[in-house]
């Protein structure tokens, strides 16, 4: 009986000491260099794996990182310029800085503002809807409001508003990833640059018709007519296709243009109650419905 | 036994309701809309510019490469501009809008109705003719005929089928046409069959056009070139593989094109279409709709001028029904809603169906039971209910190993699925997708 024990307990730690000695050097013999800063970098990062910055994780960001050596064209949007300058400590290379972003949805096309010309009974994701018709309304550009955006957002910060039927983004969640931009099939999300106290100037609008057409179909759609454009001192401003662009790089927020479109589909977020004709400036908050939504 | 294709298949209600309309003309619209993208492949390049005076038939939009085609104008008048302008897609495309004034012909064209019988032409003589008229597959698709003439080096056509199929539930274009332009279709067939220098020809006409079916074998008796096959009722026979698959037995193999197997496919209204260009010199300008549904005052076959604004023809079938919750360009099973009633007629519309709202509802969603009905009817033998999913949960791998990209959009996997999933919307998504990707692969 004891014998028995004896020789399995024997056998067993020969065949396990065996064991280990070949794969110990099996192990140095196929051993997988890999630089220790791999891991320091990707512990610094956030860790969402969004691939906000254009690789499939953090850790194939961080073998970026280190493989390239500088940072020119890596960010991680979600950890911002802080986490990129813990990057470069462990790298021990300088950081690139840049400003931060926030996504903005370009169209306020509520039912008030464009009627709805049909009704759709089909599977209800933008991506279907779009590749199906235009969408309910006349206008062929704007937000089919399905939420495709919604679900590709991993932090909780874009939202249908149940009013409008038209996304909006909240500021302090976001992180930029670009996940929504994405998800569009309308290229109505933009990544814009993030001014303090969540203050915007944005042509909500991506309607590309003429401005008839595109007028006819919405009421706050940008018809093109370049008034803006000769208004902005700052070159911030550009016509294309019969679209207005705010260049966010360039805007210096100075407000002149909002007050000059004649169809308020330029809208300011974020800004004080203007001074000078209170009348006015209050009327045409009202006519704004993102003026009054994106506040919050 | 009749033939049919294998495997899948199903036979939704007839509802032929306009069969014994003769076609008609529903006089010219004041304005006609006349998108310069109605066929596959480039869109054409307008050669009128504003204030132009146009005849009928005059070229006004020429062909912008290989597989493109061009386009003429149908009415005469002045060229009001060149616009945007909603077409069936559902979006706005670029178009030539024309102000009607009188109706003017090109001095060319034989207007006359005369059957004119004889041609002594060369295969290259009837391929240009053809492309100057810019002739495009009539049935649907709308791929510009004289590239299907001309077959890829090494490949060589051995027959030709002509398709009087329509197994579209409610349309009758093409089921008019047999009966009231018989002699044309047959003559177009032998021009056909000349350009391809081929010496068969299959017609595949269902088994309930019965009257087609007589007409055109008194019409052929004698000769051993052509030949009427009678085919079982059955959608989607009217699909090119389909058809092969039922006249010759033959199987496109996947990705293939019809002449992997020696076979072309031409609809029966573009072989109408290919006689008036080559014998009458007559471009493309006027095609047959049919305008119906259950709740039209008078269901009816017209000739209608390209161009011409669906709500033209919806007053000439006695008018909108109250009830109407859909239109649809085309049949019922794959024809696209459409949302503006100025949407013009184009090559490829060949019917417009009204339907009630009740009729157009889609049913509640439920759970894949697993039954497997979607994969027992599908005419390619693809898994529909398994690129449905893949398609949902955006796995383009997967799909493309699903070999997604040989769906012909059918849609027998969404008419016979009992839990009324939407497999037809994902798959076309995915589709999409994989064909972008395969493309981008490529490049």
């Amino acid at each position: 009986m004891s014998t028995t024990i004896i020789y399995t307990v024997v056998t067993l730690s020969t065949i396990g000491t065996l064991a280990a000695v070949i794969l110990y050097f099996v192990a140095q013999k196929f051993k997988v260099y890999e630089d220790p800063r791999i891991d320091d970098v990707e512990t610094s990062l956030p860790g969402a794996n969004c691939g906000g910055c254009g690789y499939a994780g953090c850790r194939a960001f961080a073998e970026a990182c280190v493989k390239q050596n500088e940072l020119s064209n890596l960010f991680c949007p979600v950890g911002g310029n802080d986490c990129m300058g813990d990057v470069a400590k462990i790298l021990g290379i300088e950081a690139v800085k840049q400003d931060p972003r926030v996504a903005v949805v370009r169209c306020q096309g509520s039912c008030e503002y464009r009627p709805r010309t049909n009704k759709f009974d089909g599977v209800t994701t933008c991506a279907i809807a779009s590749s199906v018709y235009g969408g309910e309304t006349g206008c062929q550009f704007g937000c089919h409001g399905y939420g495709d955006c919604v679900a590709a957002c991993d932090f909780d910060a874009i939202h249908i508003n149940p009013e409008t039927g038209i996304p909006e983004v909240v500021d302090e969640k976001c992180v930029a990833c670009g996940a929504c931009v994405k998800a569009c099939p309308k290229n109505l999300i933009e990544l814009r640059k993030k001014f303090p106290k969540k203050r915007k100037i944005y042509v909500s609008c991506r309607n590309e018709e003429k401005g008839g057409i595109a007028r006819k179909a919405c009421s706050v759609a940008c018809i093109g007519c370049g008034k803006c454009e000769k208004e902005c001192k700052f070159d911030a401003i550009t016509i294309a296709n019969n679209l207005a662009f705010i260049d966010s790089d360039k805007c210096r927020l100075c407000r002149k243009c909002v007050s000059v479109c004649p169809t308020n589909a330029i809208i300011e977020v974020g800004f004080p109650p203007r001074k000078i004709k209170q009348e006015t400036s209050e009327e045409s908050k009202a006519k704004t419905p993102a003026t009054a939504g994106n506040e919050k | 036994m009749l033939k049919t294709f294998k495997p899948g298949g199903i036979h939704p209600a007839e509802n032929k309701l306009s069969a014994k309309e003769a076609i008609k003309v529903p006089g010219i619209p004041k304005t006609v809309f006349i998108p310069v993208a109605q066929h596959i492949g480039a869109p054409s390049v307008p050669v009128v510019k504003r204030g132009d005076s146009v005849k009928v038939g005059q070229l006004i939009a020429k062909s912008g490469g290989f597989v493109s085609a061009n386009i003429h104008s149908s009415v005469s008048g002045k060229v009001k501009k060149i616009d945007t302008i909603p077409d069936s897609s559902g979006y706005r495309k670029q178009g030539i809008i024309i102000d009607v004034e009188g109706d003017e012909w090109e001095e060319s064209i034989d207007t006359s109705e005369n059957l004119v019988g004889q041609f002594n032409l060369t295969s290259e003589e009837i391929i240009n003719a053809i492309t100057q008229a810019g002739v495009v597959g009539l049935g649907g698709a709308t791929f510009p005929t004289h590239v299907k003439l001309m077959p890829p080096k090494g490949m060589k056509a051995e027959i030709l089928i002509v398709n009087g199929v329509e197994c579209e539930p409610y349309l009758t274009s093409d089921h008019r046409l047999m009966l009231e332009k018989a002699d044309e279709i047959l003559v177009g067939t032998r021009l056909l069959m000349k350009a391809m220098k081929v010496d068969k020809a299959y017609i595949g006409i269902e088994n309930n056009k019965p009257d087609a079916i007589q007409l055109l074998k008194q019409k052929i008796q004698g000769g051993n070139h052509i030949e009427i096959v009678t085919l079982k009722v059955r959608y989607p026979q009217g699909g090119e593989k389909q058809l092969i698959k039922a006249v010759t037995g033959k199987e496109v193999p996947s990705g293939g094109l019809p002449i992997a197997v020696g076979a072309v496919v031409s609809n029966v209204g573009t072989a109408f279409a290919v006689y008036e260009a080559v014998q009458k010199k007559k471009p493309l300008v006027e095609r047959v709709v049919t305008v119906t549904g259950k709740s039209v005052g008078k269901p009816s076959n017209f000739k209608v001028r390209i161009g011409t604004p669906v709500s033209v023809l919806i007053n000439a079938a006695g008018g909108m029904p109250e009830d109407t919750g859909k239109i649809i360009s085309g049949g019922p099973m794959m024809g696209k809603a459409i949302t503006n009633l100025d949407v013009p007629v184009t090559k490829g519309t060949s019917g417009i169906l009204l339907m009630k709202g009740s009729e157009s509802k889609r049913k509640k969603t439920i759970s894949c039971i697993r039954c497997s009905r979607c994969v027992s009817v599908c005419p390619m033998g693809l898994e529909p209910y398994l690129l449905q999913t893949v398609s949902e949960k955006q796995m383009w791998g997967p799909a493309e190993e699903g070999n997604i990209m040989d769906c012909i959009e059918c849609g027998s996997c969404s008419y016979t699925c009992p839990s009324n999933r939407p497999l037809l919307d994902y798959i076309r998504l995915g589709k999409g997708k994989v064909g972008q990707i395969m493309r981008t692969r490529k490049s």
